[in-house]
């Protein structure tokens, strides 16, 4: 089947505020989607969203599919109940950082954990916007926000890190602005068998307005990001002139090209590698020290959930003699009264 | 002493010890072997919370009851006619529970000074302290009995001394003239995979048995004749046994696969841990991260079109209080089973009580009323899982089971149903329409919605939190705010015309009417029948469904004078019938100590008002 980005736009007015990074996001996810249906045969009936509280978590009224706006936090757990019950099921699931990693945290690493076939795109805008500018667990250390009048005192989530501690399969980055790069993503989160998390860093015009600009701004953003490419070069810059090798275990900039550093030195960028020890440096990487990677940072293959349970339930079925209600009522220890 | 064979209706039998001493496993056995024989059975376990104690104090007792006999076993009994007491602490926990003829069977090798003192004793003499100097107390040196009995066994002193309950259970089974063909059986399976064990068992078990036929102590053992039940085949089964079985039922019924997410909770866990089993049933089970995962995973599952249950306990009913509105607002069926314990908070985990009634009916934000089943006995257990099932997909919303953990750990023979005498199960499931689906278009009977599983081609639509209209788009118009309230509880009321109508037990019409819910059904039956035997003008209204009440509800109750409603908490389901039947008067007898009633104060409660 054949669709267009039009076909999943849903007859409802986006009430995103204007300027607001979660409209490129949704653009992406609509210019995404018909490639992921003509990547893996499936039908537009076949894909739902499902979204917790937050202004992002709007995006399934906006999506032409089933979808599912839930509760502060619980998307994930509504999303893998969803895929248990019918694995056929693509779920696509949309949700900011409070709702992913304060409420929803411990729904979040578990859905991880298990590795249930579900893609998690989490919108990271550093704050708490529809409830009008809190810290979040995103937010900076010192960020000065409604509820940290003095600057927050806690340490923010990387929320990349987080998805390796949940033994996750499945990480990339994108920024609001690299909308093609997006589509690309959430290609690659559909083609892998897991749980794929997206994280997209948003902006949010009103309460948290330029918190990724040190690295989205045009004229700076080819030096203070690095776009990584499975089997591909880790290089950056305007004219890919830098690029990252590893020294004694740690990744470090070089520029082509200077001390003998050649192309060749350059360190190639292994997606598949189960060993998340790279990845972990990749994720970390933070602007003014590294250029921020984007991109699919780790995809690995591992058995997922809902295959498991599918797998056991034909295992016991064969198994077992017991096929029916009546059978069990019948079965182990009975007596009959003459 | 001459030997009499006592001729009895029915006995009380409670074994109790030290929460390591298998006695949930001796009553268990002692039950099932009688249920063979063809008794009637009623168990009530009565155990701690903590799995292991500190050994030999009160605190640490576990008790286990049979009622066993040949006619009106409602309940396990208010006081025993046995008593078995492997400790000093089961002793002083246990005595008050013994008939003044009881005899006490006790493991004299454990009341050392160190056990009588461990158990908080004053005196070094636990029989005269606790005044049972008049009972029969048949003394014998159990643990070294059944170390003898193993002595060339080969078994290590700790495993040998952990089969004194067997022993224990041969003594029983003596003295109630039980045979052990049925518990040989059940050693033979237990132990298929450690063969080695099967042999010391029976012989402990034996020699048990023996030894109670030679010692001299014992004067009278009882026989218990078979009852005369309906024909058919029997089988035992707990409260949450028939629960996860119900549910199983409606399943097949409604073609519709079953999906459990739960988190474990005493006492509910074995509901999920039974559904766990049957995977070759269609059964999913998911052991979620926490409570809240447990239904909202199952909310999942039923968006997507299985029967979506979760299974819980009181403090695990207030975390899933926020995505239960969702699932009303959502219009989704899921049923909610709540085995309610002790509250509030963590309060009594393991003891029994009928106090989540008042969340069950009100905690949630908004308005947001849900359907509510009472389970009455540990094998009604299955007809109420299998009918909230039903109700929850017809009707499309949630529906709460309540059951108690005397129901769900109780157990009673059952006769086993056949699955072609429960009504099919059709929920609205939808597969195409004309036009543009609306996913909040109503059947004008039910008012329940359609129910679109995604995949369907042509059906995709929203559903959330948020309030709706009819075709589902967000909406925050005042009236249409006020009309999907209105329609949603609507859809609840309307419940009570699929619902049989409320039966009474005794006089249609007099004096007192005793009004039930739930898991005290035994009981009040009991007190009911044995004061229609005296002549005195008492019947019994107990409920199965509290929301909504049968449609005659208030016509039943304006048949009687006087009426006491009767339940394990301070008056939750009177407070509900005030409010929806303000024209009566309601009289209330409340206990709430963890423990069910005792038939005798139901009894004395309805004496004093009649």
């Amino acid at each position: 089947m054949t669709y267009t980005a039009q076909d999943f736009k849903s007859n409802q007015e986006v009430r995103w505020c204007p300027g607001c990074g979660d409209h490129a996001v949704l653009a992406a996810i609509q210019r995404a989607l018909p490639l992921v249906c003509e990547d893996r045969g499936w039908h537009k009936d076949n894909i739902m969203f499902v979204s917790g509280i937050g202004c992002s978590s709007r995006l399934p009224y906006y999506m032409n599919t089933y979808g599912f706006h839930s509760i502060h936090g619980r998307a994930t757990a509504i999303s893998t109940g969803i895929k248990v019950a019918n694995p056929n099921i693509s779920v696509w699931q949309a949700c900011g950082d409070g709702d992913a990693l304060a409420i929803g945290g411990n729904h979040f690493i578990h859905a991880i954990r298990r590795n249930i076939d579900i893609n998690i795109i989490l919108f990271n805008n550093q704050i708490y916007g529809l409830t009008k500018g809190q810290y979040s667990p995103t937010s900076k250390l010192g960020q000065i926000t409604k509820t940290s009048p003095y600057g927050t005192v806690e340490n923010p989530f990387t929320p990349g890190s987080l998805v390796l501690g949940a033994r996750g399969t499945f990480f990339a980055r994108g920024l609001d602005v690299e909308m093609g790069l997006n589509t690309e993503i959430f290609r690659a989160a559909a083609a892998h068998d897991g749980c794929s998390v997206c994280e997209m860093l948003t902006n949010c015009v009103i309460f948290n307005d330029g918190a990724h600009k040190d690295i989205t701004d045009r004229e700076i953003r080819a030096d203070r990001t690095i776009t990584l490419h499975h089997g591909q070069p880790m290089v950056f810059g305007k004219d890919k002139e830098k690029g990252l090798i590893l020294v004694h275990g740690k990744l470090k900039i070089v520029k082509i090209g200077e001390n003998g550093i050649t192309m060749s030195d350059i360190l190639v960028h292994d997606a598949h590698s189960a060993d998340p020890a790279i990845h972990n440096q990749l994720i970390n990487m933070k602007y003014p020290d590294f250029p921020v990677a984007i991109g699919v940072i780790r995809d690995i293959s591992e058995p997922t959930y809902d295959d498991r349970v599918r797998d056991q339930l034909e295992d016991v079925k064969k198994a077992s003699k017991i096929t029916c209600m009546d059978e069990l009522l019948h079965s182990g220890a009975t007596w009959t009264v003459e | 002493m001459p030997h009499t064979v006592v001729d009895t209706k029915d006995v009380v039998i409670r074994f109790c010890g030290d929460s390591g001493d298998g006695m949930q496993l001796t009553g268990t056995l002692f039950a099932d072997a009688s249920a063979l024989y063809g008794n009637q059975i009623s168990t009530f376990p009565d155990y701690p919370a903590e799995i292991r104690a500190p050994h030999g104090t009160v605190s640490g007792v576990s008790g286990f009851q049979v009622h066993i006999g040949s006619d009106g076993v409602n309940t396990p009994g208010d006081f025993c006619d046995v008593l078995v007491a492997m400790n000093p602490a089961a002793l002083r926990a246990n005595a008050k529970w013994a008939k003044p003829t009881a005899s006490i069977i006790i493991d004299t090798d454990s009341f050392d000074e160190a056990l009588i003192k461990r158990a908080g004793y004053k005196t070094d003499d636990p029989i005269s302290e606790l005044g049972l100097e008049d009972r029969n107390i048949i003394c014998s040196p159990i643990t070294t009995l059944t170390k003898e009995s193993l002595s060339d066994s080969g078994m290590d002193a700790k495993s040998i001394v952990r089969c004194k309950n067997m022993f224990t259970l041969g003594m029983c089974f003596y003295l109630f003239n039980r045979p052990l063909e049925y518990t040989y059986a059940y050693l033979e399976k237990k132990f298929r995979k450690k063969p080695q064990l099967i042999e010391p068992n029976r012989k402990v078990l034996f020699d048990g048995f023996n030894y109670a036929a030679n010692i001299q102590a014992i004067a009278n053992t009882y026989e218990v004749k078979p009852a005369k039940l309906e024909k058919g085949v029997y089988r035992n089964i707990n409260g949450n046994q028939a629960t996860a079985w119900g549910l199983i039922a409606a399943s097949e019924k409604s073609g519709r696969p079953l999906f459990c997410g739960s988190y474990p909770i005493t006492p509910a866990t074995a509901i999920l841990e039974e559904l766990a089993i049957h995977k070759n049933l269609n059964v999913k089970t998911l052991q979620a991260e926490d409570e809240i995962a447990g239904i909202c995973t199952a909310i999942g599952a039923a968006y997507a079109g299985d029967l979506a249950v979760t299974t819980t306990s009181g403090p695990g009913l207030s975390l899933k209080s926020e995505a239960l509105g969702l699932a009303m607002i959502t219009e989704l069926p899921l049923v909610v089973v709540d085995v309610q314990r002790s509250g509030p908070s963590t309060g009594i985990p393991t003891k029994t009580e009928q106090t989540d009634l008042a969340q069950a009916l009100y905690g949630r934000n908004g308005e947001c009323p849900v359907a509510i089943v009472a389970a009455h006995s540990p094998s009604h257990c299955f007809d109420a899982a299998f009918y909230a099932a039903k109700y929850a997909m017809e009707h499309m919303m949630p529906v709460i089971l309540l059951s108690e953990g005397f129901l769900g750990n109780g157990s009673e023979p059952w006769k086993i149903p056949s699955m072609k005498d429960y009504p099919a199960i059709n929920p609205p499931v939808i597969t195409k329409c004309e036009g543009a689906f609306q996913p909040f278009a109503r059947d004008p009977e039910t008012f329940a919605r359609k129910w679109a599983f995604p995949g369907t081609p042509g059906l995709e639509h929203r559903v959330g939190g948020l309030e709706k209209n009819t075709a589902g788009v967000i909406s925050s118009d005042p009236e249409n705010h006020a009309k999907m309230v209105w329609e949603r509880a609507e859809k609840v009321r309307r419940l009570a015309n699929y619902l049989p109508l409320q039966q009474v037990y005794g006089n249609q019409e007099g004096e007192v009417l005793v009004v039930g819910w739930g898991g005290t059904f035994g009981h009040l039956y009991t007190a009911v029948r044995s004061l229609r035997e005296e002549g005195k003008d008492v019947s019994l209204c107990h409920f199965d469904f509290i929301n909504p009440l049968p449609k005659n509800t208030a016509e039943v109750f304006s048949r009687f004078r006087k009426i006491i409603v009767c339940e394990l908490n301070c008056g939750q389901f009177a407070d509900y019938l005030r409010a929806r039947l303000p024209q009566f008067t309601y009289l209330q007898y409340n206990k709430v100590q963890g423990q069910p009633f005792i038939v005798k104060e139901i009894v004395d409660a309805v004496n004093e008002i009649l």
